[in-house]
């Protein structure tokens, strides 16, 4: 799948990136604790969140991943829009809550990014 | 590479840390090797933020590992074994707001590490050091 068809399936709206909208992703994990997104890793994943804010981004950058959808039609202020775009990061926002995001992703064959240990 | 890291503005919390990972990136290190040096260093730049006042981070790159040396003056901390504990956190609920505080830093820092020691000592400060080998010795 790539970050294109993230958007199609969760009807989002693209806040930037339009550069990066043929990345590949292959996995996704939903959470607003960064902590806990930093705790599970693996390669290529979407995350998505309710927080906004740089530690978002940052978190992003740390585990590589590609790009980032804020749920429930939140939207991300300009300094961590620039902050993504300096680390070809994509940014999305959906109208979805969290649960209804993650499920339509999976439903679309997307698998969770978040496994334990 | 040195950094001053402060708690004024949590913000910019992580910027030592990226600084890292994109100097090791330009060295052309494995992506996995990074990624654990990268999640180490910001978790424990995070704490420094959270729950110290200030610090520094000194971090060296040699041919074989990654030498993280975090520096901060912060309260200390009372029992370590229990800060290492995954889910222990005196983060207060601003911090779990921004989406931190959870309790893993520790935890985390210590299985992307190939080794980490404490030392801390109450009202004066704490110093975490971890080393990331980049050929695992075996
Ligand atoms: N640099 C530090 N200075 C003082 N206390 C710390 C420091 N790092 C960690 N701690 C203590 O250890 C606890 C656990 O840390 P950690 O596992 O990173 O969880 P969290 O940061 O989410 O609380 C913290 O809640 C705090 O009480
Ligand atoms: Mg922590």
């Amino acid at each position: 799948m790539k970050i294109k068809d993230v958007m199609e399936i969760l009807d989002a709206e693209l806040i930037d990136g339009q550069n990066l909208l043929d990345n590949e992703v292959h996995t996704a994990c939903g959470s607003d604790m960064m902590s806990d997104v930093l705790a599970f890793v693996k390669d290529q994943s979407v995350l998505m969140t309710g927080l906004i804010n740089l530690q978002v981004v940052r978190t992003a950058e740390m585990m590589d991943m590609v790009c980032i959808v804020f749920v429930r039609g939140k939207r991300p202020d300009d300094a961590i829009i620039s902050l993504a775009r300096d680390r070809n990061i994509a940014l999305l926002s959906t109208e979805h809550p969290m649960f209804t995001a993650c499920g339509k992703l999976y439903e679309a064959g997307l698998r969770g990014g978040c496994s334990p240990q | 590479m040195h950094f001053q890291v402060s708690s004024e503005d949590f913000t910019r919390a992580g910027e030592a840390s990226s600084a890292v990972k994109k100097a090791l990136k330009k060295l052309g290190l494995p992506p996995d090797i990074i990624r654990r040096v990268a999640i180490a260093m910001y978790e424990g730049e995070i704490n420094m933020v959270i729950h110290a006042k200030s610090g520094e981070i000194d971090v060296v790159i040699t041919p074989d590992y990654i030498d993280m040396t975090l520096r901060d003056n912060g309260p200390g901390i009372q029992d370590v074994e229990l800060a290492m504990q995954a889910g222990y956190s005196t983060a207060p609920e601003e911090v779990r707001n921004l989406g931190f505080g959870a309790g893993m830093g520790l935890p985390n820092m210590k299985k992307n590490s190939d080794e980490m020691t404490i030392d801390t000592e109450l009202g004066v400060g704490t110093t975490v050091k971890m080393k990331v080998y980049i050929n695992t010795p075996s």
